[in-house]
């Protein structure tokens, strides 16, 4: 980490903040790093060759975790979530836990692994669509995501389209996420939103529900890539000037809370990829009997700038 | 000094205001606003910013309007189209003015 400023625990000192959690809503799915893409901006370094995916006993115990623990809402996030053949039993079986299930998906491993099957399970658990789409421009796409990744995924958004994700009064929501190609802050959601709607719409006939902008947390292949191009100490400047102590009451960590693969607790799926467990400690869903989370504290590392900058991203 | 363009100056900007505040202060609001999305976006805004960056080849201003582009969501086709505009009006410009040559050269020639 740059060295020129203080550490993002001294910067909420002098702010006088202390994070600490509220009760937990959302239960963040981790199924594992593995991916049929190998983004460049990916935090978990996820990609072809990892082996770390979620077995079904550990599923199992997250399914009662969930249960015992009075989730609202479950968001399904890997990796590419659609590699894991349990995938559907997942959500059959966890979508009668929890209010609402949230799928992340790369789009293209939507494409490549088994949709015909996939898609029945989704529309009828009514589960959201979280998907990967960085920009309307190919070059930028490509290469942050790979080749041909663009292509492929304006088809995922038209078969979705063609299912009713997307679509009015069809109730299957299909919300769109742009990280930036490179190392520069998003736009502004509301200007992204606006544009990708036209966009979508006049060349590819693509509708969406809601689109969201995320920044780039300086981890995993990410960091790597930063340092490789010599735009690491910049890139934690700009997070570090753009820190906005407003966003830390919406910060995703108060209300979220993450697990691993193997079932130990994260408090987001950033301190997932840095190896830093929930509150700093190595705990396993196994071991908490029932609990809300409420007013624990949370784990920070110089990242968690990413998640207050400007606006905030969560 | 090695150069006169230091890209770390680019931060010092405000301190122009140091000892005429009032005009900095006009200078400075107005900027902003005029930056603020209105009938044109703020990346539209930002891609002319970036384009007359080049026409009057300020190295702060190519820095600055290059990373605002991207920010904004633009990418690097429409920024080097726009570029392209901004170098077809300047050239443009020169080879319009050959018409006067024209008509200058026909004057005196038989």
């Amino acid at each position: 980490m740059a060295d020129s400023f203080p550490s993002f625990f001294e910067t909420l000192k002098q702010h006088g903040l202390v994070l600490k959690r509220k009760p937990a809503e959302i239960l963040q799915i981790n199924l594992g790093r593995l991916c049929n893409q190998a983004c460049k901006h990916c935090h978990l370094s996820a990609g072809p060759h990892k082996r770390d995916i979620m077995n079904r006993n550990t599923m199992d115990e997250v399914i009662d975790f969930a249960q015992r623990c009075k989730f609202k809402a479950v968001d399904i996030t890997g990796g590419a979530p659609e590699m894991n053949p349990d995938l559907p039993y997942l959500i059959e079986t966890i979508s009668s836990v929890a209010d609402q299930v949230m799928l992340r998906s790369n789009l293209s491993a939507l494409l490549d692994y088994s949709h015909d099957q996939l898609i029945p399970v989704l529309k009828k658990n009514r589960v959201i669509l979280v998907s990967s789409f960085p920009s309307l421009n190919p070059a930028q796409t490509d290469s942050q995501r790979g080749i041909g990744v663009f292509e492929k995924s304006i088809e995922a958004l038209m078969l979705l389209n063609r299912q009713g994700y997307g679509m009015d009064g069809t109730g299957f929501l299909l919300n769109l996420v742009s990280n930036p190609s490179g190392a520069f802050l998003p736009s502004s959601q509301k200007a992204l939103e606006k544009r990708y709607r036209e966009i979508l719409k006049k060349k590819w006939g693509i509708n969406f529900n809601n689109a969201y902008t995320f920044a780039n947390v300086p981890l995993g292949r990410f960091e790597a890539w930063l340092q490789q191009s010599g735009n690491y100490d910049d890139y934690l400047t700009l997070l570090y000037k753009s820190f906005n102590p407003c966003t830390l009451p919406g910060l995703m960590c108060r209300n979220q809370i993450s697990v691993s693969f193997d079932g130990y607790l994260f408090d987001c799926d950033f301190n997932l990829a840095a190896g830093v467990y929930k509150a700093f400690e190595k705990t396993h869903i196994s071991q908490i009997r029932v609990s809300s989370f409420d007013k624990d504290p949370i784990a920070v590392g110089n990242h968690c700038y990413t998640c207050t900058a400007g606006t905030g991203f969560t | 000094m090695e150069t006169y363009y230091n890209p770390a100056d680019l931060l010092k900007f405000n301190n122009i205001g140091k000892d005429v505040p009032e005009l900095a202060k006009k200078f400075f609001e107005y900027y902003g606003a005029v930056f603020l999305e209105g009938e044109l976006s703020e990346r539209e805004k930002s891609l002319i910013a970036l384009a007359v960056a080049h026409t009057i080849q300020c190295p702060y201003c190519i820095d600055a309007y290059t990373k605002a582009c991207l920010e904004k969501g633009s990418n690097l086709a429409e920024m080097t189209e726009a570029l392209h505009v901004v170098t077809a009006i300047r050239g443009g410009a020169s080879l319009v003015h050959g018409v006067q040559m024209r008509n200058v050269a026909e004057k005196l020639s038989i």
